[in-house]
């Protein structure tokens, strides 16, 4: 017990109100961060401020009882080694490959939440009350499932894992047992928290649920489940801050949770499903004889020439970017057209789907990237009021989120899914590889429509033809 | 580690009230900075961070002490690393006018 009051920190010492108000600073630091993030403005802003605040939190933790003069080393040394890795990290990876590094960047924080909860409950047992081992229990699942779903995530957008979801009879009755030996082992510490032997078998049980949980998650699902994962690490560092009488631990757990849980809810809108159907669903396998339903009727093919002459020609334009624009990292040729379009007199417009791409806001980053200012890129709600308007809609990429049968076709998987009402323009240009289905695995009727010119190539390349007409054809009139 | 009762209840009035705060300031934040949004809350969440320093500092043990260094090292990674992504992303974000000047100079420079 000797050793145990060297950490213990007086609360009405001098150090303890010290390390109270830095954290104190630290999280209204979080908060005005999260704050400033609801404007473009001001965003940037608003990392200061969360920077500031990780730097109070750091701080003042470091002026807690108990660390050793060893441990100030170590502690700087593993800080260096964490940069050293973080810095190229973070400035390294290039904009398409944001979603798995997401990801990837989850897993090392349900690690470090795990371990923690793993060194908190092998120092503190037996003496850990009920309340407190049910927390520590729980938070460590969480951060051993966060930590593999996440990295399972990861695999499956670097596509060093099949995207396909895979589903297999009783997959969630072996999900449910999983978790349910989980939670009878932690009821069985709370009885008795000297049951060492009993948390590498809860820590077994949460990282192979983590994979469980994942496997039958196809790519188009993928940005609700690395919502809910975000949602989860955020729960984990909160349940960690109980543990450790930790306030600040607590306000940044919930803010982060919270984060997750909106991005998630957002998600789910977008696709018009619940969180059980993501995650048990298995889209993409549902019902691939939907899209069997025989000729659709007949498809236009453009030409580059053709295509690039209606869009000239055009006053406004609007371009649907999906996955594939990502994947054929074709953002940049896109804002080239656009300018292209621009010089010629035609005002060109992004419409996002909220579910588009691999992550929330996928598109958006993409576009930024490229340089298309954000007041170009437009909502879906604030978008399709303007349809009717639009002489072209050029489809890029895009499938499931532009397919109309979700309005009324009622054995359609994607059946009931907000859309952007593309059909309503004069004119739609699809520019598609080939006449494979989206991700759904479902026909898509717009290709049939008689407005619809499909523009067979690969996003880039079709782009870059596109803008050789567009330019092209003003050099040989100035000639 | 003896959690007060009292903390408990703290610990929940805190849990509660910031999640409605994060709940209704984060609402706000508009669906065109979703991915900075991610990866700024993913640097939050590196918060453990904390945890970490102490668990690491104090040497309980020497199994503690690596997963202790694990943890650091794993959650550095996470808060430098995700700061600096946020950044880089929101540093792309330009309203119109912020854009063609930069955009009008480049084509100068390069013809």
């Amino acid at each position: 017990m000797t050793e145990a009051a060297n950490y213990f920190l007086d609360p009405d010492s001098a150090r303890a109100v010290i390390i109270g108000l830095l954290y104190l600073a630290g999280a209204i630091g979080f908060v005005l961060s999260l704050k400033w993030m609801s404007d473009a403005k001001t965003a940037r802003k608003g990392i200061f401020a969360g920077e500031i605040g990780f730097a109070l939190a750091v701080v003042g933790t470091l002026l807690m009882p108990g660390i050793t003069s060893t441990g100030y080393i170590l502690i700087a040394v593993a800080l260096l080694i964490g940069a050293a890795i973080g810095v190229p990290l973070g400035l390294l990876v290039p904009m398409t490959a944001m979603p798995q590094r997401i990801a990837l960047s989850h897993a090392f924080g349900a690690l470090a939440a795990g371990l923690v909860g793993i060194v908190e409950y092998f120092h503190g047992q037996p003496e850990i009350g009920g309340f407190v081992m049910a927390v520590l229990g729980v938070e460590i699942v969480l951060g051993c499932l966060v930590f593999t779903g996440s990295l399972m995530a990861a695999g499956k957008l670097q596509e060093i894992l099949p995207q396909r979801p895979f589903v297999y009879p009783g997959q969630i009755f072996v999900n449910f047992a999983v978790l349910g030996v989980a939670i009878g082992f932690i009821v069985a510490l709370v009885v008795n928290p000297a049951l060492t032997w009993a948390i590498p078998i809860i820590i077994v049980c949460g990282l192979v649920f983590g994979v469980f949980l994942i496997i039958p998650i196809g790519g188009a699902d993928m940005p609700t489940v690395i919502a809910l994962l975000n949602s989860y690490a955020g729960i984990s560092a909160a349940l960690l801050g109980f543990v450790l009488s930790n306030n600040l631990l607590i306000v940044a757990g919930a803010l982060d949770g919270m984060s997750g849980l909106i991005l998630a809810i957002v998600m789910c809108r977008a696709m018009n499903r619940s969180f059980s159907n993501v995650l048990f669903g298995a889209f993409g396998q549902l019902d691939e004889s939907a899209g069997e339903e025989g000729e659709m009727g007949s498809i236009r093919s453009a030409s580059y020439d053709e295509a690039g002459e209606i869009l000239k020609n055009s006053r406004l334009v609007v371009i649907v970017p999906g996955y594939g624009m990502a994947v054929a990292q074709a953002q940049h040729k896109v804002r080239e057209l656009a300018d292209t379009l621009e010089k010629e007199g035609v005002e060109v417009k992004y419409a996002i789907h909220p579910v588009a791409g691999r992550m929330p806001g996928h598109m958006n980053v993409l576009l930024a990237e490229a340089n298309v200012p954000y007041d170009a890129l437009i909502d879906m709600e604030d978008i399709n009021p303007e349809f009717p308007q639009v002489d072209v809609v050029l489809v890029l990429g895009a499938n499931d989120v532009v397919n109309p049968s979700a309005r009324h076709m009622k054995s359609s998987p994607i059946y009931g899914m907000p859309i952007l009402d593309v059909d309503k323009a004069a004119c739609v240009m699809v520019v598609k590889r080939s006449m494979r289905p989206g991700f759904a695995g479902v026909e898509n009727e717009l290709f049939f429509n008689e407005k619809t010119l499909m523009v067979f190539g690969d996003a880039k390349d079709v782009m870059g033809e596109l803008i050789t007409e567009v330019a092209g054809n003003r050099d040989s009139i100035n000639v | 580690m003896n959690v007060s009762t009292s903390f408990i209840i703290t610990g929940l009035f805190v849990f509660a009230l910031a999640g409605f705060l994060g709940f209704e300031t984060i609402r706000r934040v508009p669906r065109l900075l979703h991915t900075p949004l991610m990866a700024l809350t993913n640097a939050l969440s590196a918060i453990s961070l904390v945890g970490s320093l102490v668990v690491l500092g104090r040497e309980y043990s020497t199994y503690a002490t690596i997963l202790g260094f694990i943890a650091v090292v794993a959650s550095t990674i996470n808060v430098v690393g995700g700061f600096l992504i946020t950044d880089k992303m929101l540093r792309m974000f330009k309203p119109r006018e912020k854009i063609k000047k930069p955009a009008a100079a480049e084509a100068e420079a390069a013809s």
